[in-house]
């Protein structure tokens, strides 16, 4: 029975007695990026933890108020930046939502293999950064080999490597050029090989299998109640994924499986994130082959679409219309009210909660972020285990300090 | 049969008002009866997951009557269906009842939202800021304060290279 905080004294100072406060962050390499815990332990066993955050708070939903909706992608780029596009298609899936706007369907589809290569981007990053902390480093080498991949079509397809402000309102930044194609076939063939060398490497590696089989367990009831979403309710048997159960872009066409577990600890959620990576990769093999030709913007000429650049630089209606859809007092008005919508990013349920007031930019865009849901499970996982399964159950859930604190 | 059915009948002759905007149903609920909906919804209408909670300023908006409200995205993780709630507030008044006993997900959302609008949450087991600092003397994500220029700085003590 691990030790409960109400049985220990508390002396003059706010000490208790036995127990030692072990701080871990905010600069720590286990946490990969900035956050603390303040930590409760007694002896090696954890008995309480609690999460201090804020660190990287940059105020992104105040900036979301005053830049229009094409300019505040670069700012949700910046949010959960291991899987950038995803934010940027979370984002303007609420705008177009908010517009009505049907996208076509090249820019559907292309939108969603974007999509699928950031989830496995991300469940990359993920899994290789968890086995490196539990002492693992060739997998997260490996892992980083085939992010290098990604991050390549993603500058050849976009300009950018990282945060790559691809999308905008009805439709893409440009078209997905046929060498951006190719390097995602070679990517799809060249990928299986990789990812077999990651889970030989540690699926049933004894290691890793001991230290993360039943640690930081979270039952499906748990699970709903603290909000959690994406892989890690899915490794505790909620089988929830808005690709499926509210299809946005091109999910309702492909054909692909929802990866559920009823285990709940840290190595379900693993198994999970490597099952979805092969989900993922049907998805795009199946977007790649039967990528439709056509225009990338939708139809019409409105002032909520931008115009291309070769029309704003060589004719003088492209150029009014790049003006139009640009300065503030010529912007169209979105219908006024309040709309919440989400997508399925890499690590869960990725909402905006979004009041309009007319205006081309938005009254109040709040985002969901799934890493500050389930960092706030942290200390109900982490209560009664072992100080060395801190970095085990953090590596687990995936979380991104920049997401966790906009 | 649609939550919107469902709470018409098992709390009747309550006011409540429902809009709907995009195919989503929205209902405000006085602050009084925050906690009985919410019950109810969880228990009866199966609204078994608070998806989000987030506050919004509506001192800007046209037409708009009520300052602040506080919105509560539930969701029905069997069958999706998805429902807002939300309750306004006025100045002085800014306190509504904590959701932490009825969703274990409200603790951290409910933090944030009164570090960004000061909105306080009654019940609430650590009700302390979430993201700033514990010294920080104002609400960022209120309308009346500015995205740039006079702000916050003034409030933290200078200490001087001497002093240090």
């Amino acid at each position: 029975m691990p030790l409960q905080l109400t049985d220990v004294d508390v002396d003059d100072f706010g000490r208790k007695e036995g127990l030692w406060t072990l701080n871990f962050g905010p600069q720590h390499p286990a946490t990969h990026t900035t956050l603390r815990l303040l930590l409760t332990v007694d002896g090696e066993e954890v008995v309480d933890a609690e999460p201090d955050i804020g660190f990287l708070h940059s105020g992104f939903e105040k900036l979301g108020e005053v830049l229009d909706f094409n300019q505040y992608v670069t700012i949700v780029d910046r949010m959960n930046y291991i899987s950038p596009m995803a934010n940027e298609i979370a984002w303007h899936h609420a705008v177009e939502k908010l517009l009505d706007i049907e996208l076509t369907p090249r820019c559907k589809y292309i939108r969603t293999i974007f999509a699928e290569l950031m989830r496995i981007h991300d469940h990359l990053l993920c899994i290789g950064a968890c086995v490196l902390d539990l002492g693992g480093i060739t997998s997260f080498m490996y892992a980083s080999n085939e992010r290098e991949k990604i991050f390549e079509i993603c500058e050849r397809a976009t300009g950018q490597r990282f945060h790559t402000s691809y999308t905008r309102v009805g439709g893409l930044m440009f078209d997905l050029c046929d060498d951006a194609i190719k390097m995602i076939r070679d990517f799809l063939r060249d990928f299986d090989r990789n990812y077999r060398d990651i889970d030989r490497l540690v699926s049933r590696n004894r290691i890793f299998v001991e230290r993360t089989q039943g640690i930081g367990k979270l039952s499906r009831e748990e699970a709903i109640s603290g909000g959690a979403t994406g892989p890690v309710a899915r490794a505790s048997g909620v089988a929830r994924d808005l690709r499926r159960d509210e299809p946005y872009l091109a999910y309702g066409d492909l054909d692909f499986d929802v990866i559920c577990s009823t285990e709940g600890d840290c190595y379900a959620r693993y198994i999970v994130r490597m099952l979805e990576i092969q989900e993922s990769l049907k998805i795009i093999h199946q977007a790649v082959e039967s990528l439709p030709s056509g225009p990338i913007f939708a139809e019409g000429t409105g002032k909520e679409f931008m115009p291309e650049k070769q029309e704003v630089y060589q004719s003088i209606e492209g150029l009014i219309h790049h003006f139009e859809s640009i300065m503030p007092n010529r912007q169209m008005s979105p219908p006024r009210g309040s709309l919440y919508a989400a997508t399925e990013s890499p690590n869960g349920e990725l909402g905006y909660d979004f009041v309009s007031d007319g205006n081309f930019r938005a009254y109040r865009a709040r985002t969901r972020p799934p890493s500050l849901i389930h960092f706030s499970l942290f200390p109900q996982l982490i209560r009664g285990c072992m100080l060395s399964d801190v970095v085990a159950v953090l590596g687990s859930l995936n979380i991104i300090a920049a997401e966790l604190d906009r | 049969m649609s939550c919107k059915d469902n709470l018409d009948k098992l709390l009747p002759g309550k006011s409540r008002t429902w809009t709907k905007f995009k195919d989503q149903d929205r209902v405000i609920v006085p602050a009084a009866d925050l906690t009985e909906t919410m019950r109810t919804l969880r228990d009866q209408c199966s609204m078994d997951m608070l998806v989000d909670v987030t506050g919004v300023d509506w001192l800007d908006y046209e037409g708009a009557k009520d300052r602040f409200e506080v919105v509560y995205c539930l969701l029905n993780v069997e069958s999706g269906e998805r429902l807002v709630v939300s309750v306004m507030l006025n100045e002085p008044d800014l306190e509504v009842d904590s959701m932490t006993s009825l969703y274990k997900s409200a603790d951290w959302l409910e933090r944030e939202v009164y570090d960004m609008f000061g909105i306080t949450f009654k019940g609430h087991p650590n009700p302390k800021r979430l993201l700033l600092p514990e010294l920080f003397a104002a609400f960022p994500l209120r309308k009346d304060y500015p995205v740039q220029g006079r702000g916050e700085r003034h409030n933290f003590p200078v200490i001087t290279r001497a002093e240090s």
